[in-house]
């Protein structure tokens, strides 16, 4: 049994974080340089963390297994960042801030976690203004802002569509700086393959060199994982094809729990799907939906109909219609549901019948063509290169794909996990989104807790552990590691079967959207259980890895991921079938309410399901961590 | 999630640069590929490609890929002699097969260039960007450091300006590009955009003459005004920056001829 100290600190919600920074042990700043931190990933999370701990003193070692710690997915975030900065005077704090994300997360998070993000979030646009990040502004030169689903006060901070580019090149430039000063060895093109643990304390991760294919040892004082999201185990989703699981779950089999595993966020706006060949969704912002609005025909006739003939009472404008004080910013997972039921009412639209129209020309008359381009131009442009149609003339066609994992390994109150020394930054853990993320609040959490969390809370762990006692390469535990990783790459080459790895990936996507997507059952979940076992067994046996593992092999890194992909995409589902209740991202369909929505059970479900590996074969074990409402009243979530 | 099509399916030959390795000989070798959806994208039409030869055990075709939406900068194939392929303002990911004609021939190679050293078939290697940028491509602005963020009102006109600059996905299509190998709008995107705000102005001089020396050790060309760069950009990026970066560099050069530093050194009681 994992021992789940969630360690929030004692008082008022709102003194907690300063109380606790006040009262967290400190290095002193001469020994600083005598504790090594290995960083693994250089998104938002990992490059603000590296650069942040570098700053203080630290030796840091930067692990990323693209070419550029800039190429990290984060790059790939389009709308926008939050913070409670109330610059628009409308009503916005701190509080507000951490009770939106706290309903938003459909009260499956933790308040303390929740509050001290939005307490520092106003921190985090300070720091990047000063980087030179270059946000939207008004004549005036102040900052502008704009609104996001789930919350009713603008408080999001934007760089035209690539709010999420410009925040990690403001990272990435400060990694550079610390590289380029000699604080930080920044190591590109490794993937880290295993974590190694000595005495029960994280203290070093083996990694494989890309292009050489040699396996690498790094020891360390403490390692921290900013390895972003795991949405890629349904194949088909927003993330960048070279996102993966592989550096958390291999954390897990060395005893790092995994919490709420079936917490994914399903996008409400996403280019629909065009061909089996599909290799990514493209999404298109939610900031769309400040100005675009969402409609199906009202009669199953019109759905084949060109849509600019379908006059305004024959559309059914149906999230101002259902929620009518969010309207078209409803929050994503209840948006992205009600699409999924107008569709699965014979309502949808486009050649598959999966869609629905994102329409503009309400917001054309109002701000004319060129307010509208001076928004969204570059998202019109995106979606034109894909479809190959003009969204100024005709409405888009949009429908829900997976965007975000909420779930990840379990931290506590410090981001530390289970296993001593062990950190988990950004999405990779599972801590402040609850069951469901608010839109513009990933980027707000990967720099919240690479800049100002983990800077104070590793202070916390080091200061116990004595200078220079970091087990040297040689040590047992790191050679064990290394042989384990080095048989898992001879058993894949050695494979020699028939099928791609891709053709196992895509299986695994297709068995987890139908059975661990929007909608989730008792039997789907048990035969997707099936289903996945017997697709892992025909992996290992079937797939074709050619090529050797002594240079660059695209195909072996794919089927190290794709083979990772299947064993989560099991505890998924396992996670999805004993949460007996409907909760933000997760819905089961057994627990609904009449009109549809999620019916959480408060009684039997508040707490953070975190998962134990036991061993190759064996059932994993569900350990609970309850979840106290101090602050806030748990109520039945609704945005009608 | 799998939709029928009604588009009509095309087909088309490849010859794609094959390399085993850095030192290894490269050579083009054909490949066919039948019945591909025109909305499939070039990348998408890789993969396939690369299933029927992993299906067969063969090496897959080596090409560096990740968002798949235009932003990473990490795709970089010379798609028919031309980086990001035949469309303006487009990664090679953004580019779809309903841009070549039944029956083509598509040629693809790795950008090419003295300072990406290619390592394998279409991949090549761009970390001597990283080094330019680690030689100055930055505020230095420690966390916890910063003023309220709206304590500094930068005018809209300049910001956008900026981040006209900024928009540069790091690539180096621009170099590849280049007859010189010039990395001129690549630099002169980060120093400008840096440059252009108001909490740039205290590193100015250090960041351009650290960048423009990284950039010329590092062997890439000089620019000779031809603007193929800006033509093959993904972001469209101007070249007006170049020549605001020239201008940067000739002030910083004479004021740090000229002026005086304190000779005075730390420290204290
Ligand atoms: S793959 Fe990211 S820009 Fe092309």
């Amino acid at each position: 049994m994992a021992n789940l100290d969630s360690r929030i600190p004692p008082g008022p919600l709102a003194d907690k974080w300063r109380k606790h920074k006040a009262d967290i042990k400190l290095v002193n700043p001469a020994n600083k340089r005598k504790y090594e931190v290995i960083v693994v990933g250089a998104g938002l999370a990992g490059s603000s963390a590296a650069s942040s701990l570098a700053d203080m003193g630290y030796k840091v070692k930067s692990i990323v297994f693209h070419d550029s710690p800039r190429r990290a997915h984060s790059i790939a975030a389009q709308g926008g960042i939050n913070a409670a900065k109330n610059y628009q005077n409308d009503g916005d704090s701190v509080h507000r801030l951490f009770y939106d994300t706290i309903k938003g997360g459909d009260y499956r998070a933790r308040e303390a976690n929740v509050h001290r993000l939005a307490e520092v979030s106003v921190n985090i646009i300070d720091q990047c203004v000063a980087q030179g990040v270059p946000f939207a502004r008004e004549y005036g030169g102040l900052l502008a802002n704009r609104s996001f689903g789930g919350a009713q006060v603008s408080r999001t901070f934007y760089a035209r569509g690539q709010t999420g580019q410009q925040l990690l090149l403001g990272a990435y430039s400060a990694l550079s700086r610390t590289v380029g000063q000699g604080l930080v060895e920044l190591v590109t093109q490794h993937e880290m393959v295993d974590l190694v643990v000595v005495d029960g304390h994280a203290k070093g991760v083996i990694t494989r060199d890309l292009v050489t294919g040699k396996l690498h040892r790094h020891a360390a004082d403490a390692v921290i994982l900013a390895t972003g999201g795991y949405g890629n185990v349904f194949n088909l989703s927003t993330y960048a094809r070279g996102s993966n699981t592989t550096a958390i779950w291999r954390a897990y089999k060395r005893g790092a729990c995994f919490g709420n595993p079936c917490y994914t966020q399903i996008h409400p706006t996403c280019i629909p799907v065009s061909g089996d060949y599909q290799s990514k969704l493209t999404l298109m912002s939610e900031s769309l939906r400040n100005d675009g609005r969402i409609w199906v025909p009202k009669r199953k006739e019109d759905c084949g109909k060109d849509p600019n003939t379908i006059p305004d009472e024959a559309r059914d404008y149906f999230l101002e219609r259902i929620y009518p004080s969010f309207g078209n910013l409803a929050p994503r997972d209840v948006s992205s549901r009600a699409a999924k039921r107008m569709c699965d009412e014979g309502r949808g639209v486009g050649e598959t019948g999966l869609g629905v129209y994102l329409d503009f020309s309400h917001a054309i008359k109002r701000l004319g063509e060129a307010g509208v381009r001076e928004r969204y131009g570059n998202l019109f442009d995106i979606y034109h290169e894909i479809t190959n149609e003009n969204a100024y003339r005709t409405p888009m066609r949009i429908y829900p794909a997976v965007h975000y994992t909420m779930g990840g390994l379990w931290v506590d109150y410090n981001l530390m996990s289970n296993v001593p020394g062990l950190f988990v930054l950004g999405e990779a853990n599972f801590s402040d989104h609850g069951a469901n993320r608010l839109g513009a609040s990933a980027l707000m959490q990967g720099l919240a807790d690479g800049y100002f969390v983990i800077p104070y809370t590793i202070g916390d762990y080091l200061a116990a552990q004595k200078p220079g006692s970091r087990p040297s390469t040689d040590a047992a535990a790191f050679r064990q590691a290394e042989e384990n990783v080095a048989a898992q790459v001879s058993r894949l080459l050695g494979a020699k079967g028939k099928e791609p790895v891709n053709q196992f990936h895509r299986r695994l996507g297709k068995i987890m959207w139908n059975h661990c997507g929007m909608a989730r059952t008792r039997a789907g979940l048990e035969q997707a259980i099936q289903e996945i076992g017997a697709l892992r067994e025909e992996f290992w046996r079937n797939v074709s890895v050619p090529g050797s593992g002594a240079t660059l092999n695209q195909a072996l890194e794919r089927a190290g991921r794709v083979g990772d992909f299947i064993e989560l995409g099991e505890l998924m589902c396992r996670d999805a079938l004993t949460r007996e209740e409907s909760c933000g991202g997760h819905f089961r369909e057994e627990h609904q309410y009449p009109d549809g929505e999620c019916k959480r059970d408060d009684t039997n479900f508040a707490h953070v399901a975190a998962w134990e590996y036991q061993g190759e074969g064996k059932v994993p074990l569900r350990n609970v961590e309850p979840l106290n409402y101090e602050s806030v009243k748990m109520s039945v979530r609704s945005y009608k | 999630m799998v939709a029928p099509t009604s588009s009509k399916l095309i087909s088309v030959t490849l010859r794609v640069w094959r390399q085993e390795g850095p030192a290894a000989q490269g050579r083009f070798v054909e490949y066919k590929a039948a019945n591909l959806n025109p909305n499939m994208s070039l990348l998408e039409m890789l993969d396939v490609v690369n299933d029927d030869l992993e299906r067969r055990g063969e090496e897959p075709i080596a090409f560096a890929h990740d968002c798949r939406e235009g932003i990473c900068g990490t795709c970089s194939l010379m798609i028919d002699g031309k980086p990001h392929g035949p469309h303006r303002g487009v990664a090679s990911c953004q580019t779809y097969m309903r841009s070549f004609e039944d029956g083509a021939v598509i040629t693809l190679e790795p950008f090419r260039a003295k300072p990406f050293p290619v390592q394998k078939d279409l991949i090549c290697d761009r970390s001597a960007f990283d080094r330019i940028q680690q030689a100055g491509g930055f505020i230095t602005a420690r966390a916890g450091s910063a003023c309220d963020a709206n304590a500094i009102p930068v005018p809209k006109g300049q910001a956008d300006l900026a981040m006209d600059a900024a928009q540069c996905i790091g690539c180096g299509a621009c170099v590849a590009a280049c007859k010189n190998s010039s990395a001129m709008l690549f630099v002169a995107a980060k120093v400008s955009h840096l440059g252009l705000l108001p909490q740039g102005q205290a590193e100015r001089d250090r960041r351009v003459l650290g960048m423009v020396q990284t950039m010329d050790e590092a062997g890439f060309g000089n620019c000779s005004n031809q603007y193929e760069c800006s033509a093959a950009c993904p972001k469209l990026i101007s070249h007006d920056f170049i020549a605001r970066m020239n201008r940067d560099f000739l002030a910083a050069s004479v004021r740090s001829a000229f002026q005086a530093e304190s000779q005075a050194s730390g420290g204290g009681a």
